[in-house]
């Protein structure tokens, strides 16, 4: 590494659009999961707000799902989904966004006041219509929160999905170590803390159309 | 082959047995390479998570620090250091103490402000000074969930700790990294076996620890609040 200075610009400018595909590739394989994870975390998590006796022992596998280290999960399915497939980085990544989003959706509708339920049905709101009307968009913060949550912890982590041969922006971690060049790194490392930024933002402006009440952040 | 082929494959070779490769030292070079970074993070980050919790000063930097740490790619932040600072665990020190710090430094902050105001002016106003509320105080209530934030800084370590083997580092991720090389399927899903169960081991071990250090009336609710410190790994 003699000599050779942080950062080359000319390297990022010449490879402009070659970044633009690691980083579209990127935000397929971490967002996609939180995406099908958040359309299961919903109906589950309407089904565990009502039986309380299955969420504990579900609240209690997903958090240790949520303790597995990436790397060793995505290795152990490479039997079952094939080395350098999307498949691989993106099934684990869809359980721990899960393993955020159960509680998150479980929390948000066990926080609809009692007297808010009570006033939907007693203006003559069915159990189905208050649902939509009423406790689906009072947990719409909760929701958000989790899905922030979700959204960048999987951007940050898809990228050691590298280490396994389909990791989007992770790929210029293993390309620069290898080549002994760090610029690579430096600018996945950029993009990487980029896409988590600008999806986060994405997320709070959602937020405030959807649920513009609560402005001042649901935790 | 099949999982039980490879998983026999890996445990009974010779060379797992005895000599550097064998599965005892890899655990332990694990675990002593972990414990090094916690320790290293503990010290610089609860006093001062401390210190930002009972003054109220500085909070944002706690809001700022949960995000950015979140969004750091591990992978990125080791192959860095080695190519920075050269080959060597020292290197590698350095992004593991980074990511296992803002976890704790959270924890302690949010421990010690979130403890009774009506309890702290009580301490307060039967004659403590302000170094004795906290010892005495502050730091016993903060305790489940500064306890928590260790719990997700461990298992951030070890999952730190395996990816860093593929820059050199020893421990577990060897398995995992030069079985990838050499299309060594046994040594890689071997390896990952055993990460997954260092890492649930301990999950687990924390269990009762924070369990004991919550006040017996919390521990209901407790539960809603140590999970808030969780981070990815």
């Amino acid at each position: 590494m003699d000599g050779e200075p942080l950062v080359r610009w000319h390297w990022i400018g010449d490879h402009l659009g070659y970044l633009r595909d690691l980083a579209l590739d990127h935000a397929v394989i971490s967002l996609v999961p939180v995406l099908i994870a958040l359309l299961a975390a919903v109906p589950l998590g309407l089904l565990c707000a009502r039986l309380p006796r299955l969420y504990q022992p579900l609240a209690a596998v997903f958090n240790v799902v949520y303790a597995l280290p990436a790397i060793a999960v995505f290795v152990v399915l490479i039997p079952y989904t094939g080395l350098a497939t999307r498949a691989t980085v993106m099934v684990p990544l869809t359980c721990y966004a899960l393993a955020v989003l159960l509680p998150a959706t479980v929390d948000g509708l066990r926080a609809v006041p009692e007297d808010v339920r009570q006033a939907a049905t007693a203006l003559g709101y069915g159990p189905w219509h208050r649902l939509a009307a009423v406790e689906l968009p009072a947990s719409v913060p909760y929701l958000v929160a989790g899905v922030r949550v979700a959204a960048v912890s999987s951007i940050s982590l898809a990228a050691v999905g590298a280490l396994v041969g389909r990791g989007g922006l992770g790929y210029l971690f293993v390309d620069g170590f290898q080549r002994t060049f760090p610029t690579p790194i430096v600018a996945g490392i950029a993009l990487v803390v980029l896409l988590a930024l600008a999806t986060d933002l994405l997320l709070v402006l959602a937020r405030r159309l959807l649920a513009p009440w609560a402005s001042g952040g649901a935790r | 082959m099949n999982w039980l082929g490879w998983l026999t494959t890996f445990f009974t070779a010779p060379a797992r047995q005895s000599g550097p490769d064998a599965i005892a030292h890899r655990i332990a070079e694990h675990l002593v390479f972990c414990g090094e970074a916690l320790l290293w993070a503990v010290v610089l980050a609860v006093p001062l998570g401390v210190l930002i919790g009972y003054t109220g000063r500085g909070a944002f930097v706690v809001t700022a620090l949960t995000g950015a740490a979140r969004a750091l790619p591990t992978l990125g932040l080791v192959t860095l250091a080695v190519l920075l600072a050269g080959v060597g665990d020292t290197a590698v020190l350095v992004p593991l103490v980074a990511l296992a710090a803002p976890p704790l430094l959270v924890a302690a902050a949010e421990g010690v402000r979130g403890t009774d105001p009506v309890v702290r002016d009580a301490a307060l106003g039967i004659g403590l000074t302000h170094r004795q509320v906290l010892a005495r105080v502050c730091l016993p209530a903060a305790a489940p969930v500064l306890l928590a934030g260790l719990r997700t800084a461990t298992v951030q370590t070890i999952a730190t700790a395996t990816v860093a083997a593929y820059v050199g580092l020893g421990g577990l991720g060897r398995y995992v990294v030069d079985g990838l090389a050499t299309k060594d399927y046994p040594a890689t899903v071997g390896g990952a076996l055993l990460v997954v169960l260092l890492a649930v081991a301990a999950q687990l071990l924390f269990a009762p620890l924070i369990r004991r250090a919550s006040p017996p009336q919390a521990r209901l609710t407790r539960r809603t609040r140590t999970r808030r410190t969780k981070e990815p790994r």
